[in-house]
Order: structure tokens, then C-alpha cells, then sequence
């Protein structure tokens, strides 16, 4: 992490983890609309930091009520150890803005989720910590659902999710938030770039929606 | 996602208000990238801002724009006694921290001692600080509470937070324009929640996805703003980034006199822009969905998302009559989880607690709407009912008409202001099993408590059912 000056002026190269190729078994949790409730309950957020968040990840879900892991749960069975890739059931990431989901699933090692679509909050925020919303068609989609394990590779740069079998499916991605995963920068550099802009505007707007004077 | 429409910036083509509101906000536009969009009113509370001032401070950052940043704590803020010192640890430190933050980097705070403390999307209508054409942005999912006023307004991520703290933009891609229009009048016992829940319940909770929603047609013109705050909270549970209402005379009649509403010559020119804000003729929108305000019942929810809900004379669905086999699956999940049978009707199943309260419905209205079914009246001994107001200055008003007294006398706790039950932060909480009617937003799987099980319904609806001890069909009262 570099600052260059105590001012907002100039660029600012943050640290976001890095993303190129993910090669990964898969884990299935096949279940629609999974809320950012369940990846990181309420009572888990009165932390000031972004630490230790992975270990609750899915907690109630993952253990029961005495504390111990659910064994049904798909993040712990044996197989799944170890798994960067997560396969979902559509909407995921939906309710809360909670930026913690995406913090627990990153500390957890997921790299990549993997669905038919994402709540927007959601994708925004997965975007910014590593780990990349991939949206495949439904019929790819009922495939990985099928079973956990799968090996899958992830090419970011390419835009690909390439199967076992080496069949290769293209996702959409945003190429502002694609390049800024490749690089491992995030996007407040370029903003604050946008220093000139954005004093112009400043300039012209309308006083009376100054709030606060 | 992207809109090549809204690259068009021809004044002659129509708009709707969306487009209208995000075309006054744009920054910058360069190839490769989202727009740059500037923020007219950031809005914090103490759960989602600590890591982003930490951010600040890792990169020797300074807040840009602190004139027009408002913080307040709301989500793990006790609602007992302020005379108390808070008992989780935890919490207080949060609460704390936000205390430290706001003074480091000059931020106005209203904390749990100040008469303007209470939830973030309570207290932003109410000072005046929400206005017609603004872009309003927080960490917390129901920012679009502000959209009743005409403002484009979302929640966000801490990283984005973050974004707006040091330069006062965002960087956003355009949403898609998505009419609701709400045609007719609104039966007795019906409300604005119920229009909500009734709109969610048919899109389902991803139907709004990329898209905001416009709430437009004469049922919608015929509300209050407060009940249009409840209308817009919940938004985002329809899977909408933001929801909104044209500003009209009923806005501006709310607005005029408040804390920071423009005076004098400068309200008269902040009214001739507002006016202007209204979506065109012609406009024209990517989706629409019609409702008849006089077919809708009161709503409540039977299962673990908002989109599970039903008219309340309506039996809970059967997975049978579900073709999707997910969607089957995740029927007969939430009906385990709720233990309810399918097929039977909700009304009568007996309840634990009923919470009235949350950015959805705590305001000043829905006190009213609750205390008065509860006046002269007890609630079922059985049922634990918390009244917790939206703000110190919706606890002040209830006090001074004697609502507090209405709802003592009727057995219910009257608490301090703050989220509390709606996502059980604070220490109100449902204990495992429990059952609640719920004036909130969300009834997601121990949302309200580990283990709890919620039933999403409106003001009138929950006091009916503190009443009988089960739910209840306000109508029959």
C-alpha cells in the first residue's frame, strides 16, 4: 500500500487480491435466493475489522446447535476441502449490502462463485475482494449443480469457465472490473484521478442542494 | 446491462425520472469504464463504515465532501433505557468507533444521546435532509426508502463507502427503467406494506435485478409519504437497486419547514426544478407491472424470503403445485424450517412475539396504525410485543399523543429507537423457535434471531395478531 500525499489528488494503488486463472474442484450448495443473512449472519457484523469473518462463514448452516460442523452441510464434507469454486442455485447474494459476505467467502478461500445470476449489491462487492461472480447458462448450470468435486478451470483474462471435458463456456464480466482483477487494483485510484471532473462539477452544481451549509 | 438509450443526451427525448435524476449526476463518462456519478447525500451508521475510514486512514485519505455526510447509529444500538450503559461488549465498541471516526474526520453524528439519533432512513426524511432529484447513497440495502421523495438513492458496499467518503462519486452502471403501477384504491385494512409485499410476492425476489423501480398510478398518488417510504424501503427485496416515487404536491408539503430543507427564495427554486423531475410522456420503460390496489388483501409471508407471501386468507402454496424443481426444494426448505404445513391456512397459527418497528414501518403512521387497534385493548399474555420507533423524534411525537400509554396499557414494551428486532444486532432477538409477527422486511432464515421464524405483514396486521396470540386478519377485528 503506497500513498503518495495526505491530499485526495493523487492515485492511490490499493491492494485487492490478484486474479487470473482459477483451477479448482467445485462445491455445490444447490439452493436458490441464498441471502447474505445466511453467508454471514446479522450478529457476526459489530466487528470493526474485516477479520475472522470466514470461520462463521455459513455458520448457521454449517454447524448445529452445539457448536459442531454439520456434516450434511456441502463446505464439510472431505471432498470439499481445499474447494475455491463454489456452485449456487440462482439470486445469489440477495438481501443485506453487508460487504462481510464476500469478506467471509474470500477468507474462507473461495476464489469464484458460480451461478445463473447475482443479486447487484452482491456482484459488486464480489468484485471488489477477490472473488468472481461468474454467471453461466442454465443448462451449463444444471450440469455443475450435479455433483460436487468437479475439476473446473476459471480463465478470467479469456472469460471462460472450462469444463472437465474441456468444454469451454464464455460469462460476461464488466471489463472495468475485469481489469481491475487482473491487476489487483481497485477502482478508487481511478476515481480520485477523476479529480478535475469531478471539481468541475462540484463547481456547477446547484447551491441550494448543498445540504448541509 | 449497459443502456445505450441514456448515452442519447437528445433534451427532446423522453425520460423517466430515473434516467432524469442520473443524467444531473454524471461526472464523467470515458470508454472502458461505468460512469462516474456524484453523490448529492451520503448517509452512515456504525456496522458498515469502520473498515472503510480504516481504508481512509491506511491511505492517508481525507473525507471530500463532510458537509454532505451524515452519520447516526441505528443497527447494534440498544433500544432500552439511554440511561444504561451498553451491556455487549462488542457493540459498544462499535458504537465507539463510530464516535472516534466521525470526529476524526469531521463528520456530523447523531449519536444515541442526540434528540436526531434513529434508523438512517428514519431520520433522513425527517430533518429534510432527503430531497426531490438527489442521489442518496449508504451502506444498507434500504436506501431506496428515499426514493418516495424522487431521489435515485441505493445502498452500497463498505468498499463503496468508502469511494463516496474520499470523493464524494460512484462508479455505476445505468439501471433499467421498471414501471410498478398501482391502478384504483386501497380497501379498509389494506396499506401501502401490503401493495409491497403484493408486488414482491408476484416478481419474486430476484424480478428486479439491474433495474429500478418506479411506483407510478393513482393508488400510489393517493399515499402519504410515509407510506411511501414503505412502499420504496423495500425495494431492494423485489431485487430492485432503488425504487421510486415523482415528487408531487404531497412531497413537497412534507418537505416545506424542515431542518434542512431549502428557505425562502431557495425553496421556491429547488420546487420549480423538482417539478421538472417527473418521468415524460412517452418515457420509456424496460419492464412494467400492473396491480388493481382494490383485488389486494393484507399480505403476510409464510416462508424464509419476502417473496414467499400470501393474502392472508390464502392457504401456504403446496410444493405440488411447483414445477421448478430448485424452487420445489427451496419451498419445502422453508416450509421445514417454518414447520408450517402446506395447504393450511396462516391465519389463526399461534405467534410469540410481534415486533413493530424497522425502516419499513416505524414512523410516526404506523404507530398510529398500530395503537389504534391496540387502544383499549390487551395483548395476548402469551405474546411478547415490542413498539420500537424509528427515530427519538417519532418517539417524542408518539409520546406527546400518548401512544406510549396505549400501547403500556395494552401490555406492550414501548422502546428507544433503533433497527432492533428487524435484524436482531442489538439484543432483541427471537429465541430459536420462536414466532413472530414482524413489521420488517426481511424474514430470511434467523433474521431475527437464530433459530427465530418470521411473518412479514403490516402495522394493523401485527397488532391484530398481538391481540389474538396468533395471526389475525385485521378485517374480522
Amino acid at each position: 500500500m503506497q500513498t503518495d500525499t495526505k491530499t485526495n489528488t493523487k492515485i492511490v494503488v490499493a491492494g485487492t487480491p490478484k486474479i487470473d486463472v482459477i483451477e479448482s474442484k467445485t462445491v455445490v450448495i444447490p439452493i436458490e435466493n441464498i441471502d447474505t443473512d445466511q453467508i454471514i449472519p446479522a450478529r457476526f457484523l459489530k466487528t470493526t475489522s474485516k477479520d475472522g469473518l470466514g470461520d462463521n462463514l455459513f455458520c448457521d448452516w454449517r454447524y448445529a446447535a452445539d457448536g459442531t460442523p454439520n456434516p450434511d452441510f456441502p463446505l464439510n464434507k472431505p471432498e470439499a476441502a481445499g474447494a475455491q469454486i463454489l456452485v449456487v442455485g440462482d439470486n445469489f447474494g440477495c438481501g443485506s449490502s453487508r460487504e462481510h459476505a464476500p469478506w467471509a467467502l474470500a477468507q474462507f478461500g473461495i476464489k469464484a462463485v458460480i451461478s445463473t445470476s447475482f443479486a447487484d449489491i452482491f456482484r459488486g462487492n464480489a468484485l471488489k475482494n477477490g472473488v468472481l461472480p461468474v454467471i453461466v447458462p442454465a443448462d451449463v448450470h444444471a450440469e455443475l449443480l450435479k455433483w460436487s468435486g468437479m475439476q473446473v478451470k476459471i480463465d478470467l483474462a479469456a472469460q471462460t469457465v472450462i469444463l472437465p471435458g474441456g468444454h469451454s463456456i464464455p460469462f460476461p464480466i464488466d471489463p472495468f472490473a475485469k481489469q481491475c482483477m487482473l491487476d489487483g487494483v481497485d477502482e478508487l485510484g481511478y476515481m480520485l484521478n477523476q479529480e478535475a471532473a469531478i471539481a468541475a462539477y462540484e463547481a456547477k452544481r446547484v447551491d441550494s442542494i448543498n445540504v448541509l451549509q | 446491462m449497459s443502456n445505450p438509450s441514456l448515452s442519447e443526451k437528445s433534451p427532446a427525448r423522453p425520460r423517466t425520472i430515473a434516467e432524469k435524476v442520473w443524467d444531473n449526476h454524471v461526472v464523467a463518462e470515458k470508454a472502458g469504464a461505468p460512469t462516474l456519478i456524484f453523490i448529492d447525500l451520503h448517509l452512515c451508521h456504525e456496522v458498515t463504515s469502520p473498515q472503510a475510514f480504516s481504508m481512509l486512514r491506511e491511505r492517508g485519505l481525507k473525507v471530500r465532501r463532510p458537509d454532505l455526510t451524515v452519520a447516526t447509529m441505528d443497527h447494534s444500538t440498544p433500544t432500552t433505557s439511554r440511561d444504561l450503559p451498553i451491556a455487549d461488549p462488542i457493540g459498544a465498541a462499535q458504537i465507539a468507533k463510530m464516535e472516534s471516526n466521525c470526529k476524526e474526520f469531521g463528520i456530523r453524528l447523531y449519536n444515541r444521546m442526540s434528540d436526531h439519533q434513529g434508523i438512517v432512513h428514519v431520520i433522513g426524511p425527517e430533518q429534510g435532509l432527503t430531497q426531490p432529484g438527489m442521489t442518496i447513497v449508504c451502506g444498507d440495502s434500504h436506501t431506496a426508502t428515499h426514493g418516495a421523495f424522487g431521489a435515485l438513492a441505493f445502498g452500497i458496499g463498505t468498499s463503496q463507502v468508502g469511494h463516496v467518503l474520499a470523493s464524494q462519486c460512484l462508479l455505476q452502471v445505468p439501471s433499467k427503467p421498471y414501471e410498478i403501477r398501482v391502478n384504483g384504491q386501497l380497501k379498509p385494512g389494506v396499506t401501502a406494506k401490503d401493495i409491497i409485499l403484493a408486488v414482491i410476492a408476484k416478481i419474486g425476489i430476484g424480478g428486479g435485478t439491474e433495474s429500478v423501480f418506479e411506483f407510478t398510478g393513482s393508488a400510489i398518488r393517493a399515499l402519504s409519504m410515509e407510506e411511501r417510504m414503505t412502499i420504496c424501503n423495500m425495494s431492494i427485496e423485489g431485487g430492485a437497486r432503488a425504487g421510486l416515487i415523482a415528487p408531487d404536491d404531497a412531497t413537497y408539503q412534507y418537505l416545506a419547514g424542515r431542518e434542512f430543507a431549502p428557505k425562502g427564495a431557495n425553496w421556491d427554486a429547488a420546487v420549480a426544478r423538482w417539478k421538472q423531475l417527473p418521468t415524460d410522456d412517452g418515457a420509456v420503460y424496460a419492464k412494467q407491472l400492473i396491480l388493481e390496489a382494490d383485488e389486494l388483501e393484507p399480505m403476510i409471508t409464510f416462508g424464509t424470503n419476502p417473496g414467499m407471501g400470501i393474502s392472508i386468507s390464502s392457504p401456504i402454496p403446496t410444493p405440488a403445485s411447483v414445477t421448478d424443481p430448485i424452487e420445489k426444494s427451496d419451498l419445502i426448505k422453508a416450509l421445514k424450517y417454518m414447520n408450517l404445513e402446506a395447504g393450511k391456512p396462516l391465519e389463526g397459527h399461534p405467534i410469540d412475539v410481534v415486533f413493530i418497528g424497522s425502516c419499513t414501518n416505524s414512523r410516526i403512521s404506523d404507530l398510529r396504525a398500530a395503537a389504534s387497534i391496540l387502544k383499549g385493548r390487551k395483548v395476548n399474555p402469551k405474546v411478547r410485543t415490542l413498539v420500537v420507533p424509528g427515530s427519538q423524534q417519532v418517539r417524542a411525537q408518539a409520546i406527546s399523543e400518548g401512544l406510549d400509554k396505549v400501547f403500556r396499557d395494552a401490555g406492550a414494551e414501548f422502546r428507544e429507537a433503533g433497527c432492533s428486532m428487524c435484524l436482531a444486532m442489538n439484543g432483541d432477538e427471537l429465541e430459536p423457535g420462536q414466532y413472530s409477527v414482524s413489521t420488517s422486511n426481511r424474514n430470511f432464515e434467523g433474521r431475527q434471531g437464530k433459530g427465530g421464524r418470521t411473518f412479514l405483514a403490516s402495522p394493523l396486521t401485527a397488532a391484530a395478531s398481538a391481540l389474538a396470540g396468533a395471526v389475525a386478519d385485521v378485517r374480522k377485528l
